[in-house]
């Protein structure tokens, strides 16, 4: 009786580490539907997926990380990197720039990997070298200076849409599309979930952890510099003071929430995304209710308690 | 055997040396460095970090983080500010007791339900900044400390030329050091660090221990937002953002391993004023803007961790 008791109390706390944040989203979605008017207007639907677009770039690349049973805080100063290189290389181009942004996020991601894979540093202070050095070397890149783009082609990027969506958000889709597949079909994706399982045993079978580990940062790094680009087109500035601050805690908060344990071995994809949808309808909902931010942060830190609560309970 | 003994050693206090050089080094190449005055801005800048980072090498050595301490530090400044209006007491009363309230918050979640650290204390840091906001109208409020107030001596005052909160930074990390090397709190906080299922078979209190640390960090921090709210006479809500990062990274620049079951306290003093006198050096330069202190404290970080890694490494074969 006691055991059958167990059981069903195990079974709904996996059922709701697995739907909880979609049951959240439903609920917030109701919701505004019955009392904010014009929430479900084309023009909110896309002001709030634009908004969120760049923080599920971010957090893609860190439930990867998060997966290998790593953290990655740097992301935000890869993004001031990358908003940093762009004006310079315009001249020759918007692809030559944004080829150039790119590098320098994976050129920050590779040393996170390097540090994390081949010197053993643990990843919260690898990324943090580079969180407090990154943003440094944006600004002294940048000389500590916005600067306004007005490359057209760079530009359309930020604002405009093909058949109503946004070409933000179609970026985001898109990689959350490969970053699944990624995970389920290739032999990097079943790497990456066993290194984060048990990187021992993943070494001892045989497995290229250090070749995992490196790849899993890069990519991290490479997706944090695609959405400062694509947030510096928005914005119609390259601004690295204040690109992506504070972002590597929406990031980590929205792979949480979906789902993904901290504890590495597994990663939930579209779970992930719907953590930063949650967030992001949170904050919405109590700004069209004139609702003070600070209740949105308090709100916020609960949530968090709460999905790493259940989560926990799975793993033990 | 006995020719490697010196590279504990250089773990250890290696900050110290490094430090030791950089002084010279500043010394000689700026001509405005070596001067009292100087040296007196350093430590009372540094003052208000290194108890936020005393606080951190406690929780660092038990094996968890403290994410929340720069969200405590402002906010414990913000309701000294606003307390500061009945007198000393009430404002030291009102920061100490909210810091600690959130300590306690800390400890509990992370001691009782076993919950990473690193998410709790995450938690807490949103958690810390929306109360801030909501008691300070959205951040567009800032509470003034009433002048000629006795409270404002403790930021402001000074013995023998040197600021109050000089004072108080070395006396609590004297006393910080007592606790950690001839206390039973001491020792259970390495233990728990070293192994906590070894210490928790041994029968040390586990969970007590671990919400000491929490509740220690919380009310360091409240304490330094206090005292830096003194200073300034005011409860300014924009400070503290990030200073959890300045705080481990001075901590792991002493030589206080992020594993956990091993650090001191004369090392995280070390630490902070490292990169005190590292900005305090660019500073002097005056061509090179700030943003060269962040690119040197985050090489300087790498630096640091990469040898400790490997002479831990070294260490343990």
């Amino acid at each position: 009786m006691a055991d059958a008791q167990r059981v069903d109390r195990a079974r709904i706390l996996a059922w709701l580490q697995d739907y909880g944040v979609y049951i959240a989203v439903g609920a917030l979605l109701l919701v505004n539907a019955l009392i904010t008017p014009n929430f479900f207007s084309v023009a909110n639907i896309q002001t709030q997926a634009v908004q969120v677009a760049p923080v599920v770039i971010v957090a893609l690349g860190m439930a990867l990380v998060i997966g290998t049973e790593g953290v990655d805080l740097s992301v935000g100063s890869s993004m001031a990197l990358a908003a940093a290189v762009l004006p310079l290389y315009l001249g020759y181009g918007a692809g030559v720039a944004i080829a150039v942004a790119l590098a320098a996020g994976a050129g920050a991601g590779l040393v996170n990997g390097a540090l994390v894979a081949f010197v053993g540093i643990q990843p919260i202070l690898a990324t943090l070298a580079l969180l407090v050095g990154g943003r440094g070397l944006a600004l002294v890149v940048a000389d500590g200076q916005l600067k306004q783009i007005e490359n057209p082609a760079l530009l359309s990027l930020g604002a405009e849409d093909i058949a109503g969506i946004p070409i933000l958000v179609a970026f985001a889709l898109v990689l959350t599309l490969g970053v699944a597949f990624l995970v389920k079909k290739t032999t990097f994706g079943r790497h990456l979930v066993a290194v984060g399982d048990n990187r021992v045993a993943s070494q001892l079978a045989g497995l290229p952890v250090g070749r995992v580990l490196v790849g899993v940062y890069v990519l991290s790094g490479l997706f944090a510099a695609l959405a400062g680009v694509l947030a510096s087109a928005r914005l119609t500035a390259s601004d690295p003071s204040s690109i992506g601050n504070l972002i590597e805690l929406s990031a980590i908060t929205s792979v949480v929430v979906g789902g993904t344990p901290l504890s590495g071995g597994s990663i939930r994809v579209v779970g992930t995304v719907m953590g930063a949808l949650l967030m992001q309808l949170l904050r919405a909902t109590l700004i069209k209710h004139d609702l003070p931010d600070s209740a949105g942060q308090m709100t916020q830190a609960v949530i968090i308690v709460l999905a790493v609560y259940l989560t926990r309970e799975r793993a033990t | 055997m006995t020719d490697r003994s010196w590279l504990p050693l250089l773990r250890r206090y290696g900050s110290v040396v490094v430090l030791a050089l950089v002084v010279v080094v500043a010394s000689v190449a700026f001509d405005t460095f070596a001067t009292f005055d100087n040296f007196r801005n350093i430590a009372i800048q540094s003052s208000f970090p290194a108890i936020v980072a005393l606080g951190m090498t406690f929780v660092i050595i038990s094996g968890g983080i403290d994410l929340s301490v720069g969200s405590v530090f402002a906010l414990g400044g913000v309701v000294a500010a606003y307390g500061s209006r009945w007198g000393t007491v009430p404002a030291l009363g009102l920061s100490l007791g909210i810091a600690g309230v959130f300590g306690l918050i800390n400890g509990l979640l992370i001691a009782r339900t076993r919950l990473a650290p690193f998410i709790v204390t995450l938690a807490t840091l949103l958690a810390g900044r929306g109360l801030l906001l909501s008691i300070t109208e959205e951040g567009s409020h800032t509470y003034l400390v009433p002048r000629d107030s006795f409270f404002t001596l403790l930021g402001q005052g000074s013995i023998f030329g040197i600021g109050f909160p000089v004072w108080l930074t070395l006396f609590l990390f004297a006393v910080a050091g007592i606790v950690l090397h001839h206390t039973g709190f001491g020792q259970c906080t390495f233990a728990v660090g070293g192994s906590e299922e070894a210490a928790n078979l041994m029968g040390l209190p586990v969970v007590r221990t671990k919400i000491g640390v929490y509740l220690l960090s919380g009310l360091l921090a409240g304490l330094a937002g206090a005292l830096n709210a003194a200073r300034l006479s005011s409860g300014v809500t924009i400070l503290g953002v990030g200073l959890e990062l300045d705080a481990i990274s001075a901590v792991v620049i002493g030589g206080t391993l992020l594993a956990g079951g091993s650090g001191h306290a004369t090392g995280t003093l070390a630490g902070v004023l490292l990169l005190g006198v590292i900005q305090n050096s660019i500073n002097q330069i005056g061509t090179l803007n700030s943003s060269y202190q962040a690119v040197i404290s985050g090489l300087f970080l790498v630096v640091v961790i990469t040898v400790q890694t490997a002479l831990g490494e070294r260490r343990t074969r």
